[in-house]
């Protein structure tokens, strides 16, 4: 069929079955923002800066298993993109960006809002195109959507000048990718897995370190069914929490910097440690040379260059975990010990009731931020259409340690990048993907004030999301940094409870705003912003001088975690 | 140590690029490299030289193979590999010093590719080791300007091809 290389764009977006796509126009890409005018069955988000829907299109990929699309226009548009771009790169975050760019002629001229996108994003892409001829379009967009969502899932960017936008072409979407050298892993290798199998059933202290690769294969019942088959208890990480209900009873925690001690140390004491999509990152292993110091390690992962890259891996699995997964406990189970992890199991339940999560009740009678997530797990406790989405810092890491999530999905991070702002517009991308669920974005006050803009998004584009900032007045996980390893000088870390008036804020947005100073205000004020239907948010005023313990600082061993120091007040084992 | 690696990539715009970034953003060094074309116009050969130990060649090879230009990745070593390099070497040469100069060039094979009122221009072709000999028994008459692309490499005649056959691309 003829028509325009931005006609065909949004028809092959609609042939990939995009239902959503977040962005902003700007001239480079207006001629594709006028065939969305000229109608198609995608519907667009219109965002407040590119990089909300850049998160947007990473919360709706994370919330949905699907391919996001986030579309910016070129220069500022497209760099507003790199931060998204990069923290998909870094959570394996399937996505497709697309951004317009100067007329062919103009590249390499310094034209009005020229930029090389496609250079500057190299290392945070899985692949990218700058489109120079029409005819290739709907191979290059076949080809985007094929590396984004296969091997190991993240980013990629197409780049479409505006000339080759407005040239025409006839479309046809193609079948199948012309992409010699891209070929990911079908299978794991059987003798691999078979081997696996064979030191999982003689493993007497088993763990499974669990990452984000599990949610990205669509693993999770094929991880529920080799726990179960050999009786393993499993941890999993901040990018893999969701993938194993936490109410399980061999689900251990999380673990890393802030994770429980009693996950820490299951991971230190194991004997052999099974790696299933996860990446050792310094996060998790702290001190790499005393980080499970005896454990033989297994490692499944659809990305080969994980295998050995931090960690030597005695039996490693290069493939998809869906079916290595499945093969692996199908071997297990063959294999059979029922009974061998029970005293180990018992072990690991003793550290749980031995050294359970604390927090005190010093600093000048104030709210505790602890409650805020205490409440609010209460809160959606047996519910399985609550999605959670987090910004970065100490609440992030509250959040991690008292939300208990059962349903695949329901808790969106940003971790490996660690990007401030991500929380908001990711739960805006998440609602889009998810209308039937409750999506609350437990925020910090100064991650909130990174992309607050996009509340109008969420306003107007009917996508209402429940906003609870653990407010403490500071730039909190700095100020923990500072207090402890800096000896306390303070600096460049205090934004203050009072502005802005979050409330307001939220109100002026045409939002609703509340504020909560009272523990016992809690319970009431959350659950009616998460009834209320309408995009909420509620200010937690909370004492700035608590700190998210454990701890293990950085480069420091798994043995070395602090815990809370003082007489606790809030005991709690989940 | 160092190792050789030939690398088949689809002949398209950035490919170079993202190979070079890989190494720089890794924090892996290049000591040579060199692109030219191939048999089959739209596949490029990379050979490129590491100094690294083998759990770093390992990542190399697999960080490489996730670029999505990034064909095939063969390892040269060196009892099953032929390795050439090309150097243009500009020596000073008053008179006096040219018929020295002209029988060390005799010795190497190398060829007067110009020939000015104080200094010559050989060019010599071979391996990376006798190109470094005479350049090392030249330096004393004083080194111009230098130019190397390289070393370049391919697995012997009776070893399997470093080619990609036509049939295995299309089959993917």
């Amino acid at each position: 069929m003829r028509m325009n290389g931005a006609d065909a764009v949004l028809r092959s977006l609609e042939a990939e079955g995009v239902d959503v796509a977040f962005g902003l126009p700007g001239g480079a890409i207006l001629p594709t923002y006028d065939a969305f005018a000229r109608g198609t069955t995608v519907r667009h988000v219109l965002a407040r800066h590119e990089q909300g829907a850049g998160h947007m299109a990473e919360g709706y990929a994370r919330a949905s298993g699907r391919v996001g699309v986030a579309i910016a226009t070129s220069g500022p548009g497209a760099t507003n993109l790199v931060t998204p771009i990069a923290d998909a790169w870094m959570d394996s975050t399937p996505l497709v960006c697309i951004t317009g760019q100067v007329r062919s002629h103009l590249i390499g001229t310094d034209a009005f809002q020229e930029c090389d996108i496609t250079g500057i994003t190299i290392p945070i892409v899985k692949h990218s195109w700058l489109v120079k001829n029409v005819e290739e379009l709907p191979q290059v967009m076949k080809s985007a959507f094929h590396v984004a969502r296969t091997g190991r899932c993240g980013p990629v960017l197409v780049d479409i000048p505006r000339d080759v936008q407005e040239a025409e072409l006839d479309f046809e979407y193609p079948d199948s990718v012309d992409l010699p050298g891209w070929r990911p892993p079908r299978r794991g290798h059987p003798r691999q897995i078979r081997e696996a199998a064979k030191r999982l059933a003689a493993a007497e202290r088993p763990v499974l370190y669990v990452g984000g690769g599990v949610l990205n294969a669509d693993a999770c019942a094929e991880l529920l069914d080799l726990a179960e088959v050999g009786r393993l208890p499993v941890v999993t990480t901040l990018m893999g929490k969701s993938s194993f209900p936490e109410t399980h009873e061999l689900h251990f925690g999380w673990p890393g910097m802030h994770g429980p001690k009693w996950s820490n140390w299951a991971m230190n004491k194991c004997d052999v440690l099974v790696a299933v999509g996860a990446r050792f990152d310094d996060r998790v292993t702290g001190k790499l040379s005393s980080f499970a110091p005896g454990a033989t390690v297994i490692h499944l992962d659809v990305d080969s260059a994980e295998i050995d890259k931090l960690r030597y891996a005695d039996v490693p699995v290069v493939g998809p975990l869906k079916p290595v997964l499945a093969d692996l406990a199908r071997e297990l189970r063959e294999a059979g010990r029922p009974d061998a992890t029970e005293p180990w199991l018992a072990q690991l339940r003793r550290w749980r009731e031995e050294f359970p999560l604390r927090y005190g009740n010093g600093g000048g009678g104030m709210m505790k931020p602890q409650p805020v997530l205490e409440t609010l797990q209460a809160l959606a406790a047996g519910r399985d259409d609550v999605v959670w989405t987090t910004g970065v810092g100490q609440h992030q890491m509250w959040a991690m340690q008292y939300l208990l999530c059962d349903r695949p999905r329901s808790f969106i991070t940003s971790g490996g990048l660690g990007t401030m702002g991500y929380g908001v517009p990711a739960a805006i991308g998440a609602k889009a993907a998810r209308p039937d669920a409750t999506v609350v974005c437990i925020d910090g006050d100064g991650c909130f004030q990174m992309t607050q803009q996009e509340l109008a998004t969420s306003v107007l584009e009917g996508l209402p999301i429940v906003v609870v900032i653990v407010n403490n007045g500071h730039l909190g996980m700095v100020r923990q940094w500072q207090e402890m390893f800096f000896e306390e000088r303070f600096s460049q870390i205090e934004l203050t409870h009072h502005v802005p008036d979050y409330a307001a804020l939220a109100e002026a947005y045409g939002g609703r705003g509340f504020v909560v100073d009272d523990e016992d205000d809690l319970e009431g004020t959350l659950g009616e912003a998460m009834h209320c239907g309408r995009t909420a948010v509620v200010d937690c005023r909370v004492d700035a001088h608590e700190h998210c313990f454990p701890m293990i600082p950085a480069g420091a061993a798994a043995l070395d975690l602090v815990e809370y120091p003082g007489e606790a007040e809030g005991v709690i084992s989940p | 140590m160092r190792h050789t690696l030939a690398v088949l990539v689809e002949n398209k715009p950035g490919a170079l690029a993202r190979i070079s970034n890989m190494f720089a953003r890794r924090g892996f060094n290049i000591e040579s490299l060199a692109v030219g074309p191939t048999e089959r116009h739209d596949i490029s050969r990379i050979t490129l030289c590491v100094d690294c130990d083998e759990r770093s060649l390992a990542q190399i090879e697999k960080q490489m193979h996730k670029l999505v230009n990034v064909l095939r990745i063969t390892q040269l070593t060196p009892g099953e590999s032929i390795e050439r390099e090309f150097a243009l070497i500009k020596v000073s040469a008053p008179p006096a010093r040219r018929t020295e100069l002209m029988a060390l060039a005799e010795v190497f094979k190398a060829r007067i590719a110009d020939l000015g009122p104080d200094a010559i221009v050989f060019e010599l072709a071979g391996t990376p080791e006798e190109i470094d000999s005479f350049e090392e028994l030249v330096r004393p008459h004083g080194v111009k300007e230098l130019v190397r692309t390289g070393r370049i490499g391919l697995g012997r005649a009776s070893s399997s091809p470093t080619t990609p056959r036509r049939r295995q691309l299309v089959l993917r």
